[in-house]
C-alpha cells in the first residue's frame, strides 16, 4: 500500500465526482430531502380507516353504539348503506376498508342483558392493517360493553355507579413510555430514516466506479499501471466515503435541529457506528462494481439489493423481533438491522458500546468481509 | 407513396430498433440473472419469509406477589401478541434488558395483588414499554391494556357468580368477516407486494437507462441522423424493457404466485397483464423525463432512486395509505403505483373488473401520457 498512490486514485476520483454537477448535487441533497420527506411524510400508525355502515336497529343505542366509531380518530366515516351488497361493491372499489352491520333488535336484546354479535367485514388484502382494525373495533367493543355492564348491574344488582365500576374494573394498568415518552412518531422514525437515506444512497455512489472505467475502457490504464488491487480499491472507495460522511453529519443535524429529536447516546459511539456503516454501503456498492460488465446492470443490482431488504428487514418499519424465522436470519445477513439498532440507541436510549458493542462488531466483520472479497474479485488482468 | 406503406415502415423501423434493443439486454448476462432472481427466489424469500403482523412482543415480568391471581394474569399473554421471556427478581435487571432491546414489555406485578383483587379493592399493575419503536409500541401496550381489563373484569364478575362467556350480560361481540383474503394469508400480501415493487424500480430504470446510455456513448447522435424519430428512438426502448418486464411478470405470476402461494386470480387474467403494461408505460415515463435531463447513468441513477424511494414507502404498498398525511397523497398523485396497487389487488384478489377500475386506470393513462408528452418534448428540444 502506496499512500500516495492511493492519493492519486482518490483525487482522480474525486475530480471526476465534482466535475459532474448534477451527480454531485444529487448525492447530497437526496438524503437530506428524503429526511425531511419521509420525517414529516412517512406514517406507520393505522388512522382514518374508511368504514360505512349497515343500521338495522335504527335506536338510539345503535346510534351511540356507531357514534364511538365515528368520533373515533382511528375511523373515518363514509356514510351509511342500505344493504349489505352495497357495502360488498364499497369494498371492492377500496371505497372503504371495514363496514359495520348493527343487527336487529340491537338495543332491545342488551336491554334485556343479553350479549349481541355485531357484523364487521373488512378489506383483507393488506392483513397487518386488517389486524390492527380488528383490534381497535375489540377495542371500542370492550369500552361500549363495560358501560353496559356497569348499567345493568346497576339495574340489576341494585349496586351504585361507583361499586358497579370497581367490580367489572378492579384492575388498571399504568402504562409508562419509555425513550419515547410522548410516544412521537417523528422520535422514532427519523433516526431508522438516518439508516434508511445511508443505506439507500451509499451503495449507489460506488456502483458504477470500476463499471464504468470497464465499460469505456479505461481499465487497461489501471491494469498496466504499477497500482497495487488494494490500493485502486481504496482510491476508489475514499471520496465516497467521504460524501457519505458529510452527509451522516447533515442528517445527524437535522434531526436534532429540525426534528428535535433528543440524542442522549455518546457522539463518538455514533459516528464509530456510522463510519463502519458507511463503509458497508460503499462496499456493497463497490462489490456490485466489480461483479458485473454494464453500467445498467451496476445501477439496477445495487438499487433493488440496497432497497429490498432495507424496507423490509432492516427494523425500519417492523421490529426485527416481529418478524418471522426465515425473515430474522435474512435480516441478520445484512448491515442495516445492526445500525439501526446503533442509531435508535443512540438517539432514544443513551445506550453505547457496553449494550451495543456486538452490532459494532457486526457491522466491522461486515465492512472488512465486503473488503476482503472485493480484493479477491478484482483482478488486474481482463477475463478472457 | 401510399399512407398504409408508410406506417408499416415506420413500425417495422421501430421493430428493429425494439429487437435490438433486446438483444442488447439478452447480452448482459449478469443482469439477466439477476432480473431472473427478482421475480422467482425472491419473490418466494419475501413471500415466505416475511410475516409483518404484530407479534412476539418480548415480554418481561416481575412478580412481587406469586400468587394464584398473578400467574393467572401472566398466562394471558399469549402469542403470537406477546412472547413471555421469563420472570425476573429484579425491576432494574429488568430495565437493562429493555435497554439492551431484549425486551420490549416489562409487566410489573405488586406485591398483595391476589389479596387486593379478591376483596373487592381496586389494584394497579405497572407496564414498562419500549417506544423506540412508536406504532408498535402503543399497539403492544393496547393489547397489554385489554388483556388485563378483562382479567380484571372475569375476576369482578367471578365474584358475583357472573361470567361474561355464558349468555347473563350485555355483552358487545364483533363477528368479523375477512374479506378478499380469508385466512389473512400474508405471503399473498407479501409476494404481491414484492412483485408490485420489483415491476416499478424495473421499470424506471431500464429504459431510463437504455437511453442515457446512447448519450453517454454518443450512439444516439448515430441513431438521430438516421431515419428514426425521436419517438421511435423512445419507444423502442420502452416497448423493449416492457415485454422483458412483462414475461418476468408472468414468471412471478405462474412460477411462483398460483402454484406455490396459491394466490387467487379472481378476475380476468388478461387484464392483469394488460394494466400491468399500462403500469409499466407509465411509469417508465418518469424514467424518460429522467432520462432527458440526465447526461450519464449515474446521474439517472442518483434520479431513479430519488423518485422509486417515495413511491416504494409512501404509495401504501408497505405503509397504510389512508392515514397518511394530506399532502402525501397530494404528492402521491403522480405515482404511478399509487394506481396500480388497487388494479393488482382488485384484480388478483377482489376480481374487479373494468367497471369498478376505471379511475385508477384513467388516471394512470393521464399520468402516463402527460409524462410521456413532457419526456417528447424535452427529448426533442435537446436536439434542434
Amino acid at each position: 500500500m502506496n499512500l500516495q498512490r492511493i492519493r492519486a486514485v482518490a483525487l482522480k476520483e474525486w475530480k471526476e465526482t465534482t466535475r459532474d454537477r448534477l451527480f454531485l448535487l444529487l448525492a447530497f441533497l437526496l438524503p437530506a430531502l428524503w429526511l425531511v420527506v419521509f420525517g414529516y411524510g412517512l406514517v406507520l400508525d393505522v388512522e382514518e380507516i374508511p368504514f360505512a355502515v349497515l343500521d338495522r336497529d335504527h335506536s338510539a343505542l345503535s346510534r351511540d353504539y356507531l357514534y364511538r366509531f365515528m368520533q373515533s380518530r382511528y375511523f373515518s366515516f363514509r356514510g351509511y348503506a342500505d344493504d349489505e351488497r352495497v357495502l360488498g361493491r364499497l369494498l371492492t372499489e377500496t371505497k372503504i376498508r371495514a363496514a359495520i352491520v348493527v343487527p336487529e333488535r340491537f338495543e332491545e336484546q342488551l336491554a334485556a342483558g343479553e350479549p349481541v354479535a355485531v357484523q364487521t367485514l373488512l378489506d383483507g388484502t393488506f392483513p397487518l392493517h386488517t389486524d390492527i382494525a380488528k383490534g381497535y373495533i375489540i377495542a371500542i367493543n370492550q369500552a361500549f360493553t363495560e358501560e353496559r355492564v356497569i348499567d345493568h348491574l346497576r339495574r340489576s344488582r341494585g349496586l351504585t355507579q361507583e361499586q358497579a365500576r370497581r367490580l367489572v374494573r378492579p384492575l388498571t394498568v399504568e402504562v409508562r413510555y419509555l425513550y419515547n415518552e410522548e410516544v412521537r412518531s417523528t422520535w422514532s422514525m427519523v433516526p431508522a430514516l438516518v439508516m434508511f437515506t445511508l443505506m439507500l444512497a451509499s451503495p449507489l455512489l460506488t456502483a458504477l466506479g470500476v463499471v464504468r472505467e470497464k465499460e469505456t475502457g479505461s481499465i487497461y490504464n489501471i491494469y498496466s499501471s504499477t497500482l497495487s488491487r488494494a490500493e485502486f480499491l481504496t482510491g476508489k472507495l475514499l471520496p465516497y466515503v467521504a460524501i457519505s460522511l458529510v452527509n451522516v453529519w447533515v442528517l445527524w443535524l437535522m434531526a436534532v435541529t429540525i426534528f428535535q429529536v433528543p440524542f442522549k447516546g455518546s457522539l463518538l459511539f455514533f459516528f464509530a457506528g456510522s463510519v463502519l456503516f458507511v463503509l458497508c454501503g460503499t462496499g456493497i456498492g463497490l462489490l456490485i462494481s466489480l461483479l458485473v460488465n454494464t453500467q445498467m446492470a451496476a445501477l439496477l443490482i445495487t438499487m433493488v439489493v440496497a432497497m429490498v431488504p432495507t424496507i423490509l428487514f432492516s427494523g425500519l418499519l417492523v421490529p426485527v423481533s416481529s418478524l418471522s424465522r426465515g425473515a430474522q436470519f435474512q435480516a441478520h445477513l445484512y448491515p442495516a438491522m445492526y445500525y439501526t439498532d446503533i442509531v435508535r440507541g443512540s438517539f432514544l436510549k443513551g445506550v453505547g458500546l457496553d449494550v451495543l458493542w456486538i452490532n459494532l462488531l457486526a457491522l466491522a466483520l461486515f465492512a472488512a468481509g465486503l473488503g476482503l472479497i472485493s480484493y479477491r474479485l478484482f483482478t488486474k488482468r481482463p477475463k478472457a | 407513396m401510399t399512407n398504409p406503406g408508410r406506417a408499416t415502415r415506420w413500425w417495422r423501423r421501430l421493430s428493429a430498433l425494439t429487437w435490438k434493443e433486446v438483444l442488447q439486454l439478452g447480452r448482459d448476462l449478469p443482469l439477466l440473472l439477476f432480473l431472473l432472481y427478482s421475480f422467482s427466489l425472491a419473490v418466494y424469500i419475501s413471500g415466505a419469509g416475511l410475516t409483518m403482523q404484530l407479534q412476539n412482543a418480548d415480554l418481561l415480568v416481575h412478580d412481587a406477589d406469586h400468587s394464584r391471581s398473578s400467574r393467572e394474569l401472566i398466562h394471558r399473554f399469549q402469542p403470537p401478541y406477546f412472547r413471555f421471556r421469563g420472570e425476573i427478581g429484579d425491576p432494574r435487571l429488568g430495565l437493562r434488558w429493555l435497554d439492551e432491546g431484549r425486551a420490549m414489555l416489562l409487566l410489573n406485578i405488586p406485591p398483595r395483588f391476589h389479596e387486593a383483587l379478591v376483596g373487592g379493592e381496586q389494584t394497579a399493575v405497572q407496564l414498562l414499554v419500549d417506544t423506540t419503536n412508536a406504532p408498535q409500541g402503543l399497539s403492544a401496550a393496547g393489547y397489554a391494556v385489554r388483556i388485563a381489563g378483562g382479567f380484571g373484569a372475569d375476576m369482578g364478575l367471578a365474584s358475583l357468580g357472573l361470567s361474561a362467556e355464558e349468555a347473563n350480560l350485555p355483552v358487545v361481540t364483533s363477528a368479523h368477516r375477512v374479506w378478499f383474503n380469508p385466512n389473512q394469508d400474508e405471503t399473498w400480501f407479501q409476494s404481491i407486494s414484492h412483485l408490485l415493487r420489483m415491476i416499478t424500480v424495473f421499470a424506471v430504470l431500464l429504459p431510463a437507462a437504455a437511453l442515457v446510455r446512447e448519450k453517454e456513448r454518443g450512439t444516439i447522435e448515430q441513431l438521430l441522423v438516421s431515419p428514426l424519430s425521436p419517438l421511435q428512438i423512445m419507444l423502442s426502448k420502452i416497448f423493449a424493457m416492457a415485454a422483458v418486464i412483462l414475461i418476468c411478470a408472468g414468471i412471478a405470476v405462474y412460477g411462483v404466485l398460483r402454484p406455490i402461494f396459491h394466490v387467487p386470480m379472481k378476475g380476468q387474467a388478461w387484464l392483469f397483464f394488460m394494466l400491468t403494461a399500462l403500469h409499466i408505460f407509465t411509469t417508465a415515463g418518469w424514467g424518460l423525463v429522467a432520462a432527458t435531463i440526465a447526461r450519464n447513468q449515474a446521474q439517472v441513477g442518483m434520479m431513479t432512486l430519488f423518485l422509486v424511494g417515495p413511491m416504494m414507502l409512501l404509495s401504501g404498498v408497505t405503509t397504510p395509505y389512508e392515514s397518511m398525511p394530506r399532502w402525501v397523497q397530494t404528492m402521491m398523485t403522480v405515482s404511478p403505483l399509487r394506481y396500480y396497487i388497487d388494479v393488482t389487488y382488485g384484480v388478483m384478489l377482489k376480481g374487479a373488473g373494468l367497471d369498478m377500475l376505471w379511475k385508477p386506470v384513467g388516471a394512470m393513462v393521464v399520468l402516463g401520457g402527460g409524462l410521456f408528452g413532457f419526456g417528447m418534448w424535452r427529448f426533442r428540444r435537446q436536439f434542434e
